[in-house]
C-alpha cells in the first residue's frame, strides 16, 4: 500500500502555522454549484435490473448501527441476528458490511456473530461529543480494539478543529491510529468522524476532510447521528470530491460513509449515484463506501421484497428495529 | 374584464394537495358532455406514498380518545354545511339533478356524518361485551380499528357515496385511502379542502381521484393495508383474491347502501377486529 510523506503533501514541516497555511489554501466551495449537482444526481431514476443491484449494494455497504444509552447486551445481540440473516423469507439477501455498537458491546456482538464475516465496528474517543483527554480516547480505542473490535470509529475533537488548532486535530487522530494497532502487529480499520453538522460551512468540512486524510485512515465519516444536521447528499458529494482527488494526487484510496438520517432505500440509491459520478465505479464497495444508519435496512428489504414478490410489502413483514 | 381564475383540482395526500406524481390529467365533462376541469390522475406512485401516509398517521388517529374523533367529525358536518352552496352546484353541474335533487344528496352527506360522528364513543358499549365463562375470569370483547383501509367509493354518486364509504372507516380509528368515483369526483376534492381545515390530523384520510381498475391491483396486494372496500371496482372477484394474500378485510361490492343520511353499524364493525382479554378475578 502506498504512503505518503505528511510533510511533502504540506509542503514543509508538520506545525499548526504550516497546516493552517496549506487548508486555507484549497480552493472555496461553490454552495451553490454544490447543492445544484446533487439536486440533479438526485432526480435520476434507477429501474428494474439496476434496481436491484442497488438494493443488494446497499445492504453490503450498510454499518448497521445501535448507539444508545439503553442499549443492552440482548438488544446488540438481536441486531446481531438480523444481520446474519437480514430477510428469512429470502436467504439470498446479502449480508451488511458490518455491525456499529459502542466499545462495551463488542464482546457481545463478536460472540453473538462467531464465524461470520460481518465486522464488528466500534465506536470510540468519547463518542459523540469527542470531550475527553487524549489518554481517555487512547484508552476507549485499545478497550474496543482488544474486545475484538474490526473497525474503529473515531470523532475529532471539533472544537479544537474550529479554533484553528488543526495541529491538535491531526496529532489526536495519529495516536488513535497508532491505538488501533493489534497485538499481532495487524490494525483495526479507522474511520473519522468530521461531525460535519458542527464545522457550520462547507470550507469547513472541507479542510476537516483534508486533514483527516493527512493521517491516512480507511475512512472519513460525515456524522455521529447524535446532531441536529446529519449526512446529507452534498456533504457526501464533497468530501467523495475530496477522497477522489487525494487519490488522484497521492494513490491513496480512502473510504466516505455518510451517516444519520439516511432512512430509505430511494434516499440509499441517490448516495450511490452521487459515489458513481463523484468518485467513480472504484468507490462502489464496501471497502470504500458504508452507510451508517439503522432504520435503513427494513425499507431496503421491503422494496427488495416489492422487487421479487411484484406487490408492495409492509413493516408487519420485516423484524421490528 | 376579469380573467377567471379556474381551480386545480389536485390529490389529498397526507393533508397536502399534491399534483399527481405521473404529473398526468385527465378531463372530466358536465352533464352535457361538455369540458368542465382537468383532474388528477393518482398512479402507483400516488399510491405507494398514501399508503406510507395512511399507515403513519393511523396510530394516532385511533389513539385519540373516542370522544376527540367525535367532535373532530362532528366539525367535518359543520364545515360541509359551510361549503353548501359549493357542493350543490358541482352537484348540479356533473350530474344535472335540479337545485332541489342537489341540496338533499348534500343534506344526506351532512346527516350521515353527524350520525357517524355519534358513533365512536358507543361502539364499544353497544358492539363490545362482557362475556359468561365458565371460570373465575371477567372475559370482555372490544372493538378494534383494523388499520389502513382501501376503499372506491361507489361510481356513480359524487359526495354523498363518497362520505358513506370514509366515515364509516375513520370512525373508529382506522386511516383510509379513498379512491373516488372516476366521472364525478369533482365534490370529492372539495370533500378534502373541508377535511383539511377541520381538525382531522393530515393521513388520516388520503383521497384519489384517477382510474378505479389502473389502482385497484396495487391497493389489493399491498400488504400494507388491512381491509379493502370494493364498492367502485370493476373487477372486484380478482381484486378479492389479490386481497387474500394478507387476509385483508373485504367488503363486497353492493354490501351496503351509500345514499342514505345513516350508515349502518355493520358496515362499521366490518372495519374492526374483534379483541378479546382474559382477567382473574380475585379480591
Amino acid at each position: 500500500m502506498p504512503t505518503i510523506e505528511p510533510e511533502a503533501v504540506v509542503g514543509s514541516r508538520i506545525t499548526n502555522q504550516s497546516l493552517s497555511r496549506w487548508l486555507h489554501s484549497l480552493p472555496g466551495v461553490d454552495k451553490v454549484g454544490l447543492e445544484a449537482r446533487t439536486a440533479s444526481l438526485g432526480t435520476r431514476s434507477i429501474k428494474t435490473a439496476s434496481k436491484a443491484w442497488a438494493l443488494d449494494m446497499a445492504i453490503k455497504m450498510m454499518d448497521l448501527t445501535t448507539l444508545e444509552g439503553a442499549d443492552t447486551k440482548e438488544r446488540v445481540r438481536s441486531l446481531c441476528l438480523k444481520a446474519i440473516t437480514p430477510d428469512p423469507t429470502d436467504l439470498t439477501t446479502p449480508q451488511p458490511a458490518a455491525i456499529c455498537v459502542y466499545g462495551d458491546m463488542v464482546k457481545h456482538a463478536k460472540e453473538a456473530l462467531g464465524k461470520n464475516k460481518i465486522h464488528v465496528a466500534a465506536v470510540a474517543t468519547a463518542f459523540p461529543s469527542g470531550r475527553a483527554s487524549l489518554p481517555v480516547k487512547i484508552a476507549d480505542t485499545k478497550d474496543a480494539v482488544n474486545a475484538g473490535a474490526d473497525e474503529i470509529d473515531m470523532v475529532i475533537d471539533r472544537g479544537a478543529f474550529l479554533s484553528g488548532n488543526y495541529l491538535e486535530v491531526y496529532k489526536q487522530i495519529l495516536a488513535v491510529k497508532a491505538a488501533c494497532v493489534r497485538k499481532d502487529g495487524t490494525r483495526a480499520h479507522l474511520k473519522v468522524i468530521l461531525e460535519t453538522g458542527e464545522l457550520e460551512t462547507y470550507d469547513n468540512i472541507r479542510r476537516a476532510s483534508y486533514l483527516a486524510m493527512l493521517a491516512s485512515p480507511d475512512f472519513i465519516k460525515t456524522s455521529t447521528g447524535k446532531v441536529s444536521i446529519n449526512a446529507t447528499l452534498p456533504i457526501t458529494l464533497l468530501m467523495l470530491q475530496a477522497v477522489k482527488d487525494w487519490y488522484d494526487q497521492t494513490k491513496i484510496q480512502i473510504g466516505v460513509k455518510p451517516a444519520g438520517g439516511i432512512r430509505t432505500a430511494k434516499d440509499a440509491i441517490k448516495y450511490l449515484v452521487v459515489v458513481k459520478e463523484t468518485a467513480g465505479e472504484e468507490w462502489l464497495t464496501p471497502k470504500y463506501f458504508r452507510f451508517g444508519a439503522s432504520s435503513l435496512l427494513n425499507d431496503v428489504l421491503m422494496q427488495r421484497q416489492k422487487l421479487t414478490t411484484g406487490h408492495y410489502s409492509g413493516r408487519d413483514y420485516v423484524s421490528v428495529d | 374584464m376579469r380573467l377567471e381564475v379556474k381551480k386545480t383540482y389536485k390529490l389529498f395526500i397526507g393533508g397536502k394537495f399534491p399534483r399527481s406524481e405521473s404529473g398526468r390529467i385527465y378531463k372530466v365533462n358536465n352533464h352535457k358532455g361538455e369540458f368542465l376541469a382537468n383532474v388528477a390522475k393518482a398512479s402507483r406512485k400516488d399510491v405507494r406514498e398514501s399508503v406510507v401516509v395512511a399507515r403513519s398517521a393511523q396510530s394516532g388517529w385511533a389513539g385519540a380518545t373516542p370522544y376527540n374523533r367525535g367532535q373532530v367529525l362532528y366539525r367535518i358536518a359543520e364545515m360541509l354545511e359551510g361549503r353548501r352552496e359549493q357542493f350543490v352546484a358541482e352537484i348540479r353541474e356533473l350530474t344535472g339533478k335540479s337545485e332541489k335533487q342537489a341540496n338533499q344528496e348534500v343534506d344526506s352527506a351532512i346527516d350521515s356524518w353527524v350520525w357517524h360522528a355519534g358513533w365512536t364513543d358507543k361502539i364499544d358499549a353497544v358492539a363490545g361485551n362482557m362475556n359468561p365463562v365458565a371460570g373465575p375470569f371477567f372475559n370482555i370483547s372490544t372493538n378494534q380499528p383494523t388499520g389502513v383501509v382501501a376503499a372506491f367509493a361507489p361510481q356513480d354518486s359524487s359526495l354523498v357515496g363518497l362520505v358513506n364509504t370514509i366515515a364509516p372507516a375513520i370512525v373508529s380509528g382506522n386511516s383510509i385511502i379513498a379512491i373516488t368515483s372516476e366521472t364525478l369526483p369533482l365534490s370529492a376534492v372539495t370533500l378534502a379542502e373541508v377535511l383539511e381545515t377541520s381538525d382531522l390530523p393530515g393521513g388520516v384520510v388520503n383521497i384519489l381521484t384517477g382510474n378505479a381498475s389502473e389502482l385497484g391491483s396495487w391497493l389489493a396486494s399491498h400488504l400494507d393495508v388491512n381491509a379493502i372496500d370494493l364498492e367502485g371496482t370493476s373487477n372486484a372477484a380478482e381484486l378479492e383474491m389479490l386481497a387474500a394474500e394478507n387476509l385483508k378485510r373485504v367488503i363486497r361490492k353492493g354490501s351496503y347502501s351509500r345514499t342514505g343520511a345513516k350508515g349502518s353499524l355493520q358496515h362499521i364493525l366490518d372495519l374492526m377486529e374483534t379483541k378479546t382479554v382474559w382477567h382473574p378475578k380475585g379480591h
